[in-house]
């Protein structure tokens, strides 16, 4: 009997240490105007990086102690295992088959509400179409404007947006598949011949950071990157008024 | 060496029908194929080193090179080690044995698989003869791999060997486990070893002729002008992304559920227990089995999957958790209240727990649609499976290689350079993989030789990387060398010296004989093959 109330004291536990940190770690949640996913994007990594840093701290120590506890004292020993009864096999199947799945229906909500952040373009975003080829982006925006971005002389403007705007990224590839990857703005989409793809982002901050490709494309694969300006507003829509008047 | 005394003789190798020969032969042919892919991967690290051109020739060409390392490594890694070492060398050397019978059902199709198994490798070799090498990735993704200039009828082909090879083993063992059990050994009292394979040949039966047809389609794209991959003429660049991942994904469980099976049979004998809660283990594998064929679309979560599929996928995806949480449970709970021993197999058994844990769990934030969208395509991608699949499923190979060696030689290994071997492999590993994981969190894209375009400290935890690599390289050396010398010149090796309660160590001479059991093998209702007390 003594046995059984260690076990749920031994469940009630994992709940606890499992579920704890992660409720806390969410109790600042997200605040600030409209959605930004890669914000979204980095709480939630580190939520899940809390909580399978308790599972696996938890399994590990479990494991080495009882590789240490457990070593052969004397030569021709037998291990002395407690013979399991059989509702006591089946709840060391049960309970921690529905506390694996708690966590994995938790994960995956958790997933799917940034994911639809992700998903849904906010209806004010500026669109720019991007094209992928063999070893080279080009950007077109809505008034025709066009440029690329040459990474052996880091020549050409890449792509310029603008800072606190949603940018939807409509992309489709001129010969193999290809991937537009964003890594500071934590986003990637792949691009392929008879397909149009997209994905979007929010740049918070004036700067300049990088598209590269991410699905191997060949040869160049490695060079196939752009910068990515993201500027204030105003100057951006006078950048783009002037590369039209240059005929870009 | 292992079934005669009576000398070596080339042809008894080359007609052998003999499980046990057909198993070294695997073994042999799936070393060869680890050193050389090993070569290619000091290669990459070598050239990864530094950003710009390390090793290769200049930043034109450089990547022409590069890109037949990094797909000779993969395919393989994968193809030509991890699986023919699992389901080709240890079930069939093995399970004939465990389960008491003389041989395999089909011991010519036997023969005939392992055969085709060396032309693949031997397929994949003309890698490094071939003017034009292929450079597809071990992946072979359209429509790249229909416009390069690289040979994709040497992928295709060696694809299409091994294939072939592994639906006949996978035939031949099924029937050997159902039919040639010894009398009254029922299914709960089969070796776990045994139940991994059983579960991976049924996963191996069902998808590899999927991944076949995908790739004859990839070699009619090319060569005879359809159109099944091309959009420009109603094809569609996704259905080969479909099919590749939907036989490619349950390919990781035909890996991952052997080395489970060994580093049970490891723990259960070193610890002297039964295995803990054995059944919930058998139906964690055949969960495995279920849940295999509806997860590929993770590895296609920015691929322009619609976006209904890939919140399904996310789901069943995360509940791999759940089957190998309980298989894990039954591993570590093995140990519990045993008396262990330590060997080198336990060595790489503790070291297995370790990497479990981290290749486990690392998978989880890769199974999260959203997560998976920064991180995938990333060296934390490649770290993760790296440590699960590449050494957690390296590991418990040459951990089995180690543990059976008594039984297939006939003598034992040097114990001090095996351990020695371990802990250069076990820290180099750590060394390589660790960084990656880090710089892949801020964006590292794996296939790249070149990341001039990345921060300046990304080149240090390369560098770290490459040191680890080549720590590793020094513990294989010192392990395959073990192997070799001790074959001949080990002290010879009594016929069961780990004390173990299974058929291959009580009931057969070491090494076995032809036919195997000097007797025919009947078991009674009682008896297991982890009976400790």
């Amino acid at each position: 009997m003594r046995k059984t109330s260690m076990k749920r004291v031994v469940s009630v536990v994992a709940v606890l240490s499992i579920g704890l940190p992660v409720l806390l770690a969410h109790a600042g949640a997200q605040q600030g105007g409209g959605p930004d996913p890669a914000a979204s994007w980095n709480h939630l990594w580190r939520d899940v990086l809390i909580d399978l840093f308790v599972i696996g701290s938890v399994f590990l120590a479990a494991g080495l102690y009882w590789v240490y506890r457990y070593r052969a004292t004397r030569s021709g020993q037998l291990g002395d295992a407690p013979k399991l009864t059989k509702m006591a096999a089946v709840a060391f199947a049960v309970i921690p088959a529905f506390l694996f799945m708690a966590d994995d229906f938790y994960l995956a909500a958790k997933g799917w509400t940034v994911w639809n952040e992700y998903r849904n373009v906010p209806r004010d975003a500026v669109e720019v179409k991007v094209t992928g080829s063999m070893w080279s982006w080009m950007f077109e925006y809505d008034n025709g404007v066009v440029t690329t971005f040459d990474p052996d002389s880091k020549t050409g403007d890449g792509l310029v947006v603008p800072v606190g705007k949603a940018v939807v990224l409509r992309m489709t590839s001129t010969d193999v598949v290809h991937s537009f990857f964003l890594p500071e703005y934590r986003v990637k989409e792949d691009l392929m011949p008879g397909r149009v793809t997209y994905l979007w982002f929010k740049p918070k901050a004036a700067g300049e950071t990088i598209a590269t490709c991410a699905e191997y494309c060949g040869n160049r694969h490695s060079f196939m990157w752009a910068k990515v300006k993201a500027v204030p507003p105003a100057e951006f829509e006078t950048w783009l008024a002037d590369m039209k008047r240059k005929g870009a | 060496m292992s079934t005669t005394s009576s000398g070596f003789k080339l042809s008894e190798w080359i007609f052998t029908t003999d499980h046990k020969r057909i198993g070294i032969l695997y073994l042999i042919g799936s070393i060869a194929a680890f050193a050389v892919a090993g070569l290619m991967a000091l290669l990459i690290r070598l050239e990864q080193m530094s950003p710009g051109p390390t090793i290769v020739s200049d930043a034109y060409t450089g990547g022409d090179q590069y890109n037949v390392w990094l797909y000779f490594h993969g395919a393989a890694m994968i193809l030509g080690f991890l699986i023919p070492g699992l389901t080709g060398f240890a079930a069939n050397y093995l399970l004939p044995l465990m389960i008491g019978a003389k041989d395999v059902a089909f011991p010519r199709i036997n023969a005939l698989s392992v055969w085709l198994f060396w032309a693949g490798i031997v397929m994949a070799l003309l890698t490094f003869v071939v003017p034009d090498k292929p450079d597809v990735m071990w992946t072979g993704y359209p429509p790249y791999s229909i416009k390069t200039g690289g040979n994709l009828a040497l992928y295709v082909f060696t694809v299409h060997l091994i294939g072939f090879s592994s639906i006949l083993a996978s035939v031949n063992f099924l029937v050997t486990i159902v039919y040639m059990r010894a009398p009254g050994m029922g299914w709960f009292q089969l070796n776990m070893f045994t139940w991994s394979c059983f579960t991976a040949l049924i996963i191996q039966l069902v998808f590899v002729p999927v991944l076949a047809a995908a790739v004859t389609l990839l070699l009619m794209d090319r060569y005879l002008g359809t159109h099944f991959y091309d959009p420009a003429n109603g094809g569609d660049v996704l259905l080969y992304q479909n099919l590749f991942w939907f036989y490619s994904h349950p390919a990781v469980y035909v890996i991952f559920l052997p080395a489970m099976g060994i580093f049970y049979e490891i723990y259960a004998t070193m610890a002297k227990n039964p295995i803990f809660n054995y059944k919930a283990a058998v139906y964690g594998m055949c969960g495995i089995v279920l849940i295999s064929g509806e997860v590929w679309v993770h590895h296609l979560y920015y691929s322009g999957m619609p976006d209904w599929i890939r919140i399904g996928q996310m789901v069943t995806t995360l509940l791999i958790s759940v089957p190998v949480g309980l298989m894990t449970i039954s591993l570590f709970g093995t140990l519990y209240r045993g008396a262990i021993t330590f060997n080198t197999p336990m060595y790489y058994g503790t070291a297995a727990l370790y990497l479990l844990i981290v290749g486990g769990l690392t998978g989880i934030p890769l199974a999260m649609t959203v997560l998976s969208v920064h991180l995938g395509e990333t060296s934390f991608t490649h770290a993760h499976f790296h440590f699960i699949m590449g050494i957690f499923a390296a590991f418990s190979v040459f951990a089995a290689v180690d543990f059976w060696f008594p039984k297939i030689s006939g003598r034992m290994l040097n114990e001090g350079q095996a351990k020695l071997g371990f802990w250069f492999n076990f820290i180099g590993v750590n060394v390589t993989f660790w960084p990656l994981f880090i710089i892949g969190v801020e964006g590292m894209p794996r296939r790249y030789w070149d990341y001039s375009q990345f921060p300046a400290h990304f080149a240090d935890y390369h560098k770290v990387a490459t040191v680890g690599a080549f720590i590793v390289a020094i513990g294989m050396a010192l392990t395959i060398s073990n192997w070799l010398i001790s074959a001949v010149k080990g002290k010879k090796a009594e016929d069961n010296p780990w004390g173990s309660k299974s058929l291959e160590w009580t009931h057969t001479a070491t090494p076995p004989g032809p036919g195997n059991f000097a007797e025919d093998v009947v078991v009674d209702a009682a008896w297991t093959p982890y009976n400790y007390r």
